[in-house]
């Protein structure tokens, strides 16, 4: 393949205390695929994905993106460079209008581009910020206090606010954790369309959702990555069907 | 971080769509006016209280973009305060300079001791953050007497003479007469909430509730927090020098009262009083606080404890202060 790597990590560990939460991993990301991590719960998935976009520090081992090393980088400097990161637990800002909060993501990426905070040209910033919400479908709620959405709607107006920061990598921590069936059916339509853009690293438990739009999938179990693959090969592996799918 | 969540209000929308009558400003401008206005009609000791009142409101609004919109509670404003009001008044004693020079090395003095005190204290976030900045404000009165050759302590200096006099552009004004007293402190009073209003209804001001609402989102986001708390901290620090020096130029005297805690704690009454995160709220906090005072002083002299029953009161039923509450009520635009 000629595909280009976009994401590596070297020997990479976080330990707390004694708990080694990731321990030695190598990682690898290729420009434009759709990555799923699955594992069963605390094997180390949301630490993983916290190394890489900066929100937790590593013990050890080494992080590449786009070929520097971003190891030591603060979190707000990576997302500069085009990381970024929807939590697990739904965080938005609460008190703020739906517009507020896409906002602000907007800003970040026009300030990027070399505008000044003081003169920022407000038309872009409302065409961007309702682009972003037009294509999560929550157009209709700008003026809303984010606090009064659904928790549906609360979760994609994290994935607008991630989409708003124009990324190169997206990691979406269990996005459809909570959702109906019709939303997650919209959040998978959602999904593809964003990687037409993006490199997207999805955590997700829900496998149907998995085997949809994975194209690649890898496996973490205590830490450390247990397997990687198609979404078919990891179906047939057995490795993974003992430590995790417990079919 | 947000100290204590319930009286840090949100403000709403800063979004765009600004149209020729712009209402928010429109209502700010219209409490300035009214201001110019009672200078009219108010009597001579009404006349003298309001000017003060301008004056310290003017620190209300500059502790307010530190404490309301960023969500940083400092116990410690009092040094940025008497970092104005020394840096004016001893600039006068010590340096004979004139009144506007001195106003300038005041609002300059406050300008250094934030960016300084800032970079270390913004390292701590929370209860400690509340304490380091006492204790740097605690180290700051102590100087104020332990310096007393120059700053005469706790008896403090009165200003006289020349500098009764300050010269701009060519003219010349009275320091000692009632209205160009009065019709400064207003100019000061003007420019600070202008300054706010126009901060707090920016890209930066956003960035500035964020990082109240949820610091680690907005880092996130790709925020520097540290950088814009600093810049929080700068500008609170500076608007707060700018009010101790017209207070210590205006009303000629310096003294180690305004370093000490009490001047730490008032502006977060003024502004818990008036409305956390609004921009007219600490003018009326500190408005309404200092005739409180005023008017039990004159009943008891335990005016220190009907003041202090109000104010919890005031905690328990409005914890968002009367602007604060206002919002709540319907006038959900203002800012
Ligand atoms: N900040 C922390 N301090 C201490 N231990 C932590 C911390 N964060 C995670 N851990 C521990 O590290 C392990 C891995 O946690 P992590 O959140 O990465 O798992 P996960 O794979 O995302 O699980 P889940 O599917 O439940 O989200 C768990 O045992 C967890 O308790
Ligand atoms: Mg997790």
């Amino acid at each position: 393949m000629a595909a280009m790597t976009l994401l590596s990590t070297e020997s990479l560990s976080r330990h707390f205390g004694g708990l080694r939460a990731v321990d030695d991993v190598a990682f690898t990301l290729t420009e434009g695929e759709v990555r799923a991590i699955i594992g069963p719960n605390g094997a180390g998935k949301t630490t993983l994905v916290s190394l890489i976009c900066g929100r937790v520090m590593p013990s050890a081992g080494k992080i590449v993106f786009e070929g520097t090393d971003i190891s030591a980088l603060p979190a707000h400097r990576r997302v500069g460079l085009g990381i970024a990161y929807t939590f697990q637990i739904t965080s938005i800002f609460a008190n703020l209008s739906v517009y507020d909060n896409v906002a602000l993501a907007v800003q970040t990426g026009m300030r990027r581009g070399g505008a000044s905070l003081f003169f920022l040209n407000e038309a872009t910033l409302i065409a961007r910020v309702e682009e972003a919400l037009e294509k999560v479908g929550l157009d209709d709620r700008r003026d809303m206090q984010a606090a009064n959405l659904s928790y549906g709607h609360q979760r994609l107006l994290e994935v607008a606010m991630g989409l708003a920061l124009r990324p190169k990598l997206l990691i979406l921590d269990e996005p459809t954790q909570g959702l109906s069936d019709a939303e997650i059916a919209g959040f998978c339509d959602l999904t593809r369309a964003i990687a037409k853009d993006a490199t997207v690293l999805l955590i997700e438990h829900n496998m149907d959702v998995v085997m949809d739009l994975a194209e690649r999938i890898t496996v973490m179990n205590n830490g450390a990555i247990l397997s990687e693959g198609t979404p078919a090969e990891i179906r047939d592996d057995e490795r993974v069907q003992r430590a995790y799918l417990g079919t | 971080m947000s100290v204590d969540s319930s009286p840090i209000q949100p403000t709403k929308p800063v979004a765009g769509r600004r149209s020729l009558f712009d209402k928010v400003l429109f209502v700010h401008l219209a409490a300035l006016a009214i201001l110019f206005l009672a200078q009219f009609v108010l009597s001579d000791y009404h006349h003298l209280t309001l000017a003060r009142v301008m004056v310290l409101a003017s620190f209300a609004v500059g502790y307010n973009i530190l404490f309301g919109y960023t969500g940083l509670l400092s116990l410690g404003h009092a040094m940025f305060f008497a970092a104005g009001l020394y840096g004016a008044g001893l600039a006068a004693t010590q340096l004979s300079f004139g009144a506007s020079e001195a106003f300038l090395a005041g609002i300059f003095a406050g300008l250094v001791l934030s960016t300084l005190i800032g970079m270390i204290v913004l390292r701590t976030s929370g209860v400690s953050f509340m304490i380091v900045t006492m204790m740097f404000a605690q180290a700051g009165y102590l100087m104020s007497l332990y310096f007393g050759e120059f700053t005469r302590g706790d008896e403090g200096f009165v200003l006289q003479g020349d500098i009764r006099t300050a010269h701009l552009f060519g003219l010349s004004f009275d320091l000692t007469s009632p209205d160009v007293r009065y019709n400064i402190a207003l100019a000061l009073l003007a420019v600070c909430v202008l300054v706010c209003l126009a901060l707090v209804r920016s890209p930066i001001g956003r960035i500035l509730i964020a990082i109240r609402e949820n610091e680690e989102r907005a880092r996130m986001l790709g925020y520097d927090t540290y950088r814009n708390k600093l810049f929080a901290l700068v500008v609170s620090g500076t608007i707060s020098a700018a009010a101790g020096a017209a207070y210590a130029l205006l009303f000629a005297y310096v003294g180690a009262t305004f370093a000490s805690i009490q001047y730490s704690i008032l502006p977060l009454l003024w502004v818990l009083l008036g409305g956390v995160g609004t921009v007219l709220g600490p003018i009326l906090g500190t408005l309404l606080m200092f005739y409180l005072v005023d008017i039990t002083s004159e009943y008891t002299s335990a005016y220190m404890l009907a003041v202090g029953v109000a104010l919890i009161a005031l905690v328990l039923f409005f914890p968002k202060g009367i602007i604060g509450t206002l919002r709540d009520k319907g006038l959900k635009w203002l800012p």
